[in-house]
């Protein structure tokens, strides 16, 4: 196992170098650049201004000059200044970070506990009313655009019914409240947000643990199971469900980019300040230093989802670090 | 082959639905100057934010637009994007995956560490880094959303191929000195394409909604020209007062988006031979 977790470590290295590469192009390659942008903006900016803004960031240098550059503070975690605040890059993505995921990790906990008993219901039921139904409400949650959902949800839920604030994530008065009080109140502000993404989250789970069942329930073993006299819920719940949910662990790392990109429209419309909104307006006001910034450490993140789930996967099942090793 | 997915597919009563209401938005869109009962763009100050009557059905716009007709030519600009942006990713997903399952060995490892390194990416953060660079436009947003979604196409097609370039008919067409490029194209991508249909199914309803979000954040389709995205964009300002200017657009993505994603599943089930051995 700890080979397994060291060989999969090592893969990561230059898995990230590539991240780095792709973000550095990505924004590099645009014509004129990062500063010409900038001072496009105003129109009074003369040449020697775009010179001297130029050579600050560096960017009189051939590129793979700044590649490297870029890198080596990268390294380091230094990811420069933002261009609208002068606050470090890094500060503003740490302080962001942990709301954005506490927002995802609640998603994801709310889409196992319903996608995955829904998607195991329907396939012992198949064909079923049942099936039909939670077929149909989870391909609607998928196919809604969630922003859409969130204006409406905002309107019904907090403006026509009042019952549930519609922005932010906690409210102004929060110091001042006691424990209990406080997390009342994180989940009053949290319901509609978490709510949102799960629902549209829902599909990809529900539908494959619906798959992975329906095949499991046809294997040799669960014939066995039937005809050495099982209880139908002993034979689903012991003996077909462990086989079915092995592989969802890596579906739920597969769900870690969506989930966090998803999180640039989420939080613009209930202006949460977590790391997609920051993306947002730092994309709004070309602030390249925090763009960089928060691609190079969202993907990241969908690295360590991933390697998690990889991890866990190998744990539960052990074919599949034997058959690598 | 067709005709069994057809027969497959036709007793699917959710995927036929969903075909159906494909085919009525697209006839809409193409169709759009024909249908479309008053120029998109053409402004009423005498009749603003009116609510849904006879001769506005789905009402007018902060300018006294017909949202019916915006609508109907908003499908077009939502459905081009969709389709064209599929069909980049699809080109360039192909051509990757083919490469790397054909060649295999060094190619295909960079390839796919490549692949890998895309997929790392949360889609939606590419795609708003490039259009904060270039002007968001149709054209750009077609592009960008193609540039950024052809991973799991090519990830199919270099399985398919890999277990297909070992058969018979693939050595024997190597055999009688076929060069790569026509075995590749020829002989085994024709064989390899069915989960690139289902996949593809499923990518116009992806960048249906990209593009609606992106136009919500008003990074998508500029105005004037209409799209879905963009008239919920603009009409969320007076969600208030004229619910319509919300309402209508938003349900015309979820119905195309749902009825794309019905038939994307209609035809996975229908071109996976697992179900098949299940029925009576």
């Amino acid at each position: 196992m700890l080979s397994y977790i060291a060989r999969r470590l090592v893969l990561m290295i230059p898995l990230i170098f590539g991240i780095t590469l792709i973000s550095f192009l990505v924004i590099h390659l645009a014509p004129g650049g990062p500063v010409e942008v900038e001072t496009e903006m105003s129109m009074k900016s003369s040449a020697q201004a775009l010179e001297n803004l130029k050579k600050l960031y560096g960017l009189d240098k051939p590129l793979h000059e700044q590649y490297i550059d870029w890198l080596q503070r990268f390294v380091k975690l230094d990811f420069g200044t933002s261009f609208t605040d002068g606050k470090k890059v890094l500060g503003k993505i740490t302080e962001r970070i942990p709301i954005t995921l506490t927002i995802n990790l609640l998603s994801l906990l709310f889409i196992f506990c319903i996608a995955v008993p829904i998607g195991v219901l329907s396939a012992t039921r198949q064909y079923s009313l049942f099936d039909r139904f939670t077929t149909i409400f989870v391909f609607v949650g998928f196919s809604t655009p969630h922003f859409w959902l969130a204006l409406l949800c905002q309107i019904l839920f907090g403006m026509t019914l009042g019952w549930l604030p519609i922005s932010g994530f906690q409210s102004i008065d929060v110091t001042g409240m006691g424990f209990l009080e406080r997390v009342w109140d994180w989940t009053v502000h949290l319901i509609l947000p978490v709510g949102i993404g799960a629902f549209a989250g829902m599909a990809g789970l529900s539908r494959y643990s619906r798959s992975s069942m329906l095949e499991v329930i046809r294997q040799d073993y669960i014939r066995t199971a039937r005809a050495k006299g099982l209880r139908e819920s002993q034979v689903i719940i012991r003996h077909a469900l462990r086989n079915a949910l092995m592989p969802i662990v890596t579906i739920i790392g597969l769900a870690v980019p969506g989930l966090i990109g998803g999180s640039v429209i989420m939080e613009t419309i209930f202006s949460i300040p977590g790391m997609g909104q920051l993306f947002y307006q730092s994309t709004m006001s070309r602030d390249y230093p925090t763009i960089m910034g928060v691609l190079v450490i969202g993907a990241v993140l969908t690295l360590i989802g991933n390697f998690l789930a990889d991890i866990s996967y190998a744990m539960v099942d052990p074919r599949i670090r034997i058959s690598k090793e | 082959m067709i005709s069994i997915i057809w027969k497959r597919v036709k007793n699917n009563r959710t995927a036929v639905i969903g075909l159906s209401v494909i085919l009525a938005i697209g006839v809409l869109a193409v169709g759009a100057p024909l249908f479309a009962p008053y120029d998109s763009s053409a402004i009423d100050v005498d009749n603003t934010l009116a609510a849904p009557t006879w001769s506005h059905p789905l009402g007018t716009d902060e300018l006294g637009r017909d949202i019916l007709s915006r609508m109907i030519w908003g499908g077009r600009v939502s459905l081009k994007v969709g389709f064209v942006a599929v069909g980049i990713a699809i080109s360039i997903g192909i051509f990757i995956g083919a490469l790397a399952g054909f060649y295999g060995g060094i190619i295909d490892s960079l390839l796919m560490r490549f692949v890998d390194m895309m997929l790392c990416f949360p889609t939606f953060f590419l795609i708003l880094a490039v259009i904060a660079i270039v002007e968001p436009s149709i054209t750009t947003i077609m592009i960008v959303i193609g540039l950024t979604s052809w991973m799991d196409v090519s990830r199919l097609v270099r399985a398919e191929i890999l277990t297909l370039k070992e058969r018979d008919f693939v050595l024997a067409a190597r055999a009688i000195g076929a060069r790569d490029f026509r075995v590749i194209f020829r002989h085994i991508l024709p064989n390899a394409l069915s989960p690139v249909f289902v996949s593809a199914t499923f990518g116009v309803a992806g960048a249906i909604l990209t593009e609606s979000g992106l136009s919500f954040l008003g990074l998508g389709v500029q105005p004037p020209d209409p799209s879905w995205g963009n008239i919920l964009y603009s009409g969320k300002d007076y969600i208030l007062t004229a619910w319509w200017l919300s309402v209508f657009p938003g349900l015309a993505i979820l119905i195309s988006v749902l009825c794309y994603n019905l038939v994307g599943e209609g035809l996975r089930d229908a071109l996976d031979p697992r179900l098949w051995r299940s029925e009576k």
